[in-house]
Formats: structure tokens, sequence, C-alpha cells
């Protein structure tokens, strides 16, 4: 923590990167890209399954921050209007997931993903 | 409706073949007709008369006991049921055949037949002319040869099922029921066969007693020899039936019609034709189709080289052997050569073919059953050589003198079964005459002994008391006043002598002499208590051979069980016959030659040249050459057999059989035809069906195997991908997601492009 922020400061002081004056839709494409891949990369190296669920969430929200992005660069609402949408199903979903992950914990009294590969070819 | 472009062939075949044929034999035979009207008896077929129609009921009554005694199987009946609604069923068809003869009867002076109608069967037309129809209904041809042959049937099989009353009795239940069922069917398909008015309903019949057959030798189906000899049995009988379809098929080629009523009219002209012995001038195809019949009567009939099945057969229960394999089913052949007598007289080759199968089978089958020691097996090889001289008789072209024969034979050989069954039955299935000695001596066998006696010279031949010597010596005496066939009877007169030999041998050495019994392999312990046998108890006396004092004390409490009321009675009544069956073949005019001369084998033979047999009429002579061949046989018989025998298992014919050494032992072990059949069948067809085995098994297997292999290895290769393990899944989904962006980036102009969109915006 203290190198990160000592990174930071020497970073700013050295005027990098150059001081934001207005958010562009690249800005806010690259955030989305990055949680996407954040949530990927968790989602394929973590084996706790309530931890691949939330991983799942993120790239979920990276896809809805992207469509709203685009739905201001154009000047629409139709973007906005299916991020709701998008939402209000994923709250049902998540729902879903975690009562499916209770239920598959009762199963083996473990959350490990590998625990269920006897599902195999 | 598969067959149609089959029937649709031959009657085109047919349609080619008449009038290339008709046309010279047409001609020809007018101008036989012109020169020799005189000598003509008439056509072969006589006029048509009525009769009632309820006769067409005979063979159905038995069909229908069949039913009935299938239903007593289902019924789980216990009694003795199936064998009262068999017997039943039988005499009222015996009855009928009898009023049916009634009406024969006055119009056999003309050669007149009925036909009965009993319903449509097989209608085909198969042209656009209304005469090209195949039509085989289900209707009955009646004239004198049909009663001759339904008489000895029915009546037979109605007093074998009494006897197979008590006979079976040991087996109550749905075994009897079974036996009965199949006993019945039997006398339908055989009814079927005798009475049908055309060959497919012969067929139909034909392929029916064979079935029967099959089913009565298998009785004991859990006994593999029996299982074995059934199948033998209905193999051996196939290869025949082989021959007897291809000559129905030809015979349908040839006149376009398979009902005999219009099949004769149509022989009429070839037969003038071999009447003038021009028998360049009659179509090959038609000289076919006799010698075809005749393969198919020679495997019903037990003939060389079919009839290693019958000695076989005789696993089947006594009464079947009786009435099945004696005296009605094996004489359908020589009933198919009598009924086809005018086609056979139409062909150069099948009547010689008839006669020298004929003589060989009967000399072989003789030689064979002088050295059998089992009693049944000699009677079954004494059948197949009486069978031999039947067709001999035919063959000689005395179509008499066979039909006789096989109408004593049935009677007479029908007795010696049934006698030779009641000891089985008695001796608990002993059949060794090695093992039975002086029955006549013992309590309850006086009537078997005294009735296989009368058979014994029935089959013999003993002059002049005997309805088998007035039959034989018709089929010698036609044999030798035949100058072209003098050898077949040569060979004939040589197998009387054997045949009186053989019978006597079984007679003197069962019969009579010192009284000696031990019990066979079926010994049942209910038997002897059923039975009571205290009351003749003094039976097993003065016959202690060196069996071991262990084997006396196993059968200490044995006694045999003489025959019932039912087997004695059965078995006096036939010897009754037998006797009564004399004026009919003996006495002249002979009743048996005006039956046979007013139907279809009364057709008039080709005119040869008379024979005599050193110097006197040959059937005058036969009278008394055969019956001294006959007594020969029998004297050396009671020489070899009888004289002087003092203990069961010896004979003075013991001490001759070094003398005739390899020739003993060949006749013993039946000419070891058995061992070349299977040498030259059995094995070269295992062989080839094991080389088609491996074919089978390499190529078409390896076709098939191989590609249900493929998907299996594919599977396998790609089975690993489905790990159950879910990162891996996801690292694929986005190792796939991220190469199709790629693609889906360079083909869109690559980042440059689009980092520089981006960048504009």
């Amino acid at each position: 923590m203290n190198h990160f922020s000592t990174l930071a400061l020497t970073l700013a002081q050295a005027d990098w990167p150059a001081p934001l004056h207005q958010a562009t839709l690249m800005h806010y494409l690259v955030v989305s890209a990055i949680m996407f891949v954040i949530g990927l990369v968790g989602f394929i190296t973590r084996r706790n399954l309530i931890i691949m669920f939330l991983c799942t969430e993120l790239m979920f929200q990276a896809a809805g921050l992207s469509l709203i992005a685009f739905s201001r660069f154009h000047l629409n609402h139709t973007g906005e209007t299916f991020v709701i949408f998008v939402l209000t199903v994923a709250a049902a979903e998540a729902a879903l997931a975690l009562a499916l992950v209770v239920l598959l914990f009762r199963r083996k009294m473990t959350l490990d993903a590998e625990g269920w590969s006897e599902l195999r070819g | 409706m598969q067959l149609t472009p089959l029937f649709e062939a031959l009657g085109a075949l047919a349609t080619t073949l008449d009038p290339a044929h008709a046309e010279p034999a047409a001609h020809a035979a007018a101008a036989v007709a012109g020169e020799h009207a005189a000598e003509h008896a008439g056509p072969i077929l006589g006029p048509l008369f009525e009769v009632p129609r309820y006769f067409a009921l005979i063979p159905f009554i038995p069909l229908l006991a069949s039913v009935l005694c299938g239903l007593c199987a289902c019924l789980k009946v216990k009694s003795k049921l199936p064998a009262w609604i068999t017997v039943l069923s039988l005499a009222t068809s015996f009855l009928l055949v009898c009023l049916l003869y009634t009406k024969v009867q006055p119009e056999m002076p003309d050669g007149g037949h009925a036909i009965i109608h009993a319903f449509d069967w097989i209608n085909f037309q198969y042209g656009p002319d209304a005469a090209q129809t195949l039509t085989a209904n289900f209707s009955f041809y009646v004239d004198s040869l049909t009663c001759l042959w339904m008489l000895f049937v029915t009546g037979l099989a109605t007093l074998i099922a009494l006897y197979a009353s008590e006979y079976m009795s040991h087996d109550l239940g749905a075994g009897y029921c079974r036996f009965f069922a199949a006993f019945c069917l039997f006398v339908f398909s055989m009814a079927c066969l005798v009475m049908g008015d055309n060959l497919a309903l012969l067929f139909l019949g034909w392929e029916g007693v064979g079935l029967c057959s099959y089913l009565l030798i298998g009785y004991f189906y859990k006994k593999p020899s029996a299982v074995a000899a059934a199948k033998k049995a209905f193999v051996m009988n196939r290869i025949g039936d082989f021959g007897l379809s291809l000559g129905v098929m030809l015979t349908f080629v040839c006149f376009g019609t398979i009902e005999y009523s219009k099949l004769m009219p149509q022989i009429e002209q070839y037969l003038a034709l071999a009447r003038e012995h021009r028998f360049d001038q009659i179509p090959f195809l038609v000289q076919l189709i006799p010698v075809l019949f005749t393969v198919g009567a020679f495997g019903k009939s037990a003939q060389l080289p079919l009839y290693v099945w019958l000695p076989d057969a005789m696993e089947g229960p006594t009464p079947v052997s009786a009435l099945i394999h004696a005296a009605t089913m094996v004489t359908a052949g020589v009933y198919l050569v009598a009924r086809m007598f005018p086609m056979y007289l139409c062909s150069e080759w099948a009547l010689p073919i008839v006669a020298w199968g004929g003589a060989l089978t009967a000399l072989l089958a003789a030689t064979i059953g002088m050295a059998q020691f089992d009693i049944k097996r000699i009677m079954a090889y004494s059948t197949v050589s009486q069978l031999g001289y039947m067709f001999c008789g035919l063959g000689v072209m005395g179509a008499v003198g066979g039909a006789a024969h096989v109408f004593t034979h049935a009677f007479f050989k029908a007795l010696l079964f049934l006698a030779c069954g009641a000891v089985m039955h008695g001796f608990a299935g002993q059949l060794d005459l090695r093992r039975l000695s002086g029955l006549i001596k013992l309590p309850g066998w006086r009537i078997v002994s005294v009735t296989m006696l009368v058979g014994c010279i029935n089959l013999a031949g003993l002059p002049f008391i005997t309805a088998g010597f007035y039959s034989k010596d018709t089929i010698l005496g036609d044999a030798f006043g035949n100058p072209h066939t003098q050898a077949i009877g040569w060979i004939l007169l040589i197998t009387a002598g054997l045949t009186a030999y053989y019978t006597f041998r079984v007679y003197f050495r069962v019969f009579v002499g010192p009284a000696y019994y031990e019990p066979g392999d079926e010994l049942h312990a209910h038997d002897d208590h059923a039975h009571g046998h205290d009351d003749h108890g003094h039976s097993h006396s003065g016959h202690d051979h060196g069996h071991g004092a262990a084997h006396a004390d196993k059968h200490d409490h044995w006694r045999p069980h003489p025959p019932g009321w039912a087997i004695n009675l059965v078995l006096s009544l036939l010897a009754v016959a037998t006797f009564a069956a004399i004026p009919l073949v003996a006495v002249h005019p002979h009743w048996i030659d005006r039956v046979v001369g007013a139907s279809t084998a009364g057709a008039l033979p080709p005119h040869h040249a008379h024979a005599e047999f050193f110097g006197f009429d040959a059937h005058a002579a036969m009278k008394v050459v055969s019956g001294i061949v006959a007594l020969a046989g029998i004297l050396i018989a009671f020489y070899l057999h009888y004289l002087g025998r003092t203990t069961a298992q010896t004979a003075r014919a013991d001490k001759l059989l070094p003398l005739f050494g390899a020739l003993a032992r060949g006749a013993q072990h039946k000419w070891y035809v058995d061992e070349i059949y299977h040498f030259l069948v059995v094995r070269p067809l295992w062989v080839f069906s094991h080389v088609l085995a491996l074919l089978d098994k390499v190529l078409v297997d390896g076709l098939v195997n191989t590609v249900g292999w493929l998907p299996k290895a594919l599977g396998k290769t790609a089975r690993p991908l489905q790990s159950g393990i879910l990162h891996d899944y996801a690292l694929r989904m986005a190792g796939g997601l991220a190469v199709l962006l790629l693609i889906v980036l360079l083909l869109a102009g690559g980042f440059s492009g689009l980092l520089s969109g981006g960048g504009a915006s």
C-alpha cells in the first residue's frame, strides 16, 4: 500500500497521466473493459463459487457501463432503458444463483467448483 | 401378392411351351388311335359321378379332433379324454370312408371318379385369357384308389389310436393331449394328401404329414437321440420335398394345370406315344416330371439314398412308428407314383429308376435287418425293404402288385410294430432280442405272441395262408414276367428269402425258447406298484446266464406287466384283418385288381413281350418258387435260432458269425451308410459353413465394426474436452471469444483503424 501511494504520488508530481479536463467515451469504454477483464480473470482463476458469481456480476456491470456510455454518446435513451431492464433481471438472477450456490453447498459442504467436476464426459 | 411375378413367368412359359408340343403330339395321337383302337382300354379318366357333399367331412373331422385335443391340453385335462375324442372322430371318418366306398363301388367298372368341392382355395388368373388360371381348390378327388388308401389309413388310425390310449397312459396330462393332437393332425394331413384333387393339396398334405412325423418322432423331446432323429427325418424329407415341389411346378409349366381331372386328359396324347415306344417325341420336360416326383417319393417313403431317417424314426412312441412310419405315411410315395402312373408311363427313365431304387433298397435294408438286435429297428428296416418291394411293383409296370402290397403290408406291419410295442411297454423299454426269450410262456403274453406270429408269417410270406404271400407274389410275377426286369425279380427273390429269415429270427429268439427277460432302461417305480404283479410271480425262472448276483437282486422285485384289454383287442383285430385281406388279393377275379384298374393307376402300360420263368408262366411259377424261398428262410431261422437253443443270449447263428466276418460286421453297422453320409455330406457342409462363418466374421463383421468403431474413436479424442471442471470451460469460452474477436478485428481493418477511429471521437 505504501509503495502504491508513493508511486502514485511520484507519478502525479511528474504530471502523468495528463490531467483530465473532460471525460470522453474512450475513458468509459476503457473502464468498462478493465472491469470486464477483472471479472473474467477472477472467474477463471478463483474456485470459490460465490467469488465466481461476483465476477460474473462484475462482467455484467462492465457491459452495462459501456451501454450507458454509448447511450450518452449517441444522445438517445435506448441503452439506459436497456440497462435498467438488465439490472432488474440481474437482481432476479442473483437471487436464483445465490440460492443455487446454497443448494450446491448443502450437497457437498464445500464451495469449491472443483467438487462438481464429476460431470465430465 | 409378391408371388404374382413368379406365376406370370410360369404362365408365360406354359403358354410358349404348349403349342410347340401339342401339335406333333396331337397328330401322333390321332395316328395311334387309328391304328390301335382295339388295344386301348379307353381314356385314363372314366365318367364323372356325384357323391353327397358331406363326404368332404372325412378329413375335417380329425382336424376338429386335433383342435379339441389341443383344447384339452389348454384345460389341463388329466384323463384319457383326448384318446376317446381321437378314437371317436377317426372311427366316424372310417365309417364315412366305408360309406363312400359303397358309392364308388358301382362306378368301378367304368373307372368313374367324383370330385367333392369343399371350398375355393387358390384361384389365380395370371394372363388375359380366362384359361390362364391357376386353380387349386380344397376339393377331394374320389376314385377307387382314393378309397383303397383312405380305408386302411382311417381304419388303422382308429385301431392304433385305441392301442395308444393304453400305450401312452404313463404320460397322462399335457403329453397325452399333445400326442393325440398331433395324431389327429396327421390323419387330416394324410387325408388331404390322398384325397386332394390337385397337386397343391397333395403337397399340403405331404408337408403336413412330414410335420406331424417330426412332432411325433420328437415326442420325447427331453431325449437327445429323439430330437436328433426328428431333425434327421425332417431334413431328409426336405430334400425329397424339394424334388416334389419342382415336379409340381414343372407340371404346371408343361400342362398349365395341376388338377388331376384336367391333367389326365392332357397326358393321354403322350401316353399314346409311349405305348408306341416313341419316347423321342415326348418333350424332355414332360419326361422329367415323374423323375422329380420320384425324388419326393423316395424321400417320403425312405428309399435309397434317402432311407436313413426311417430307422432312426423309431425313437418315437411305438403307435407312431406303427401308423406313420410303417403303415400310412411312408406309403405316400407309393401313392404318388400310383396316382401319377400315366405320367410315369410317359417317361422313358422314371419307372426303371423307381424299380431299381426299390430293388436295391429292398435288398440293402433286408441285409441290415438280418444283423440288428433291436427288434423295433429290425421292423423299421423291414419296412424300408417292403417299401422297396412296392416301388418295384410299380416300377415293373404292375401297379396292382404295388398297391396290393401297400394294402396287406399296412395291416401286418402295423400288427408287428404294435406287438413289438406291447413288448417294449411291458418290459420297460427292452427291445434287445438277446435279452428277451420265450415270451409265450409268460402269463398274459399269449395274445401278443400269437398275433406276432401272424404278423411274422405275413411278412415272411408263408405260402397260401397269408395275404402278404399273395401281394408279394404278384410283384415277383410282374418282375419276372417282363424280359427287361428279370434282374430285379432275382434281387427281390433273394430279398424274400432274407426277409423270411430275419422275421423268424426275431420270432424264434424273443417269443419262443427258454423263458427269460431283463427289464429295459425305462424302469419306472410307479409301473411296478400300479399293476399289482403278485399274480404272476413264477415267470422269472431258469435264466441266470452269468449276470452277477447284484444284477439279479436289483431287478428281483421287477415283473413285466402284460398288455391290457385295449392292446390285446387291437392286436387280435389286426391279426384277423390280415387273414380277412386274403380273399381281397388272392381270389380271382382280384378285388384289388378291379380297385386299381378303375383308378388313374390302371392306365395301360406299353405293350412288352411276356417273359417266362424257366419255361413256366411267371405268376404261376412264383407261387411255388417264392413259397419255397420263404419256407427255406423260415427253416434256416428255425435251425439257427430255435433248435438246440438253451440260453437267451446265444444261438447256433453266433457260431456262424466268424465265417461271414466283414459281411456280418458291415450289416451290423448298417453298411456304414450313416458314416458315409456323415463323411460325404455332413463334414463338407460343416467345413463349408465354418469357412462362411469365418468370412462373415472377418468381412461382414469387420465392415460393420469399422463403421461402429469410427465414431467411437472420434468420441474418445474429443472426450477429454468435457473435463467437468468449470474453469476449463470458462477459459475455453474466453479464449474462443478472444480468438473470434481477433479475427473480426483483423478482418475489419486491424487495430490501427479501430484505434484511429476511436482516437477521432
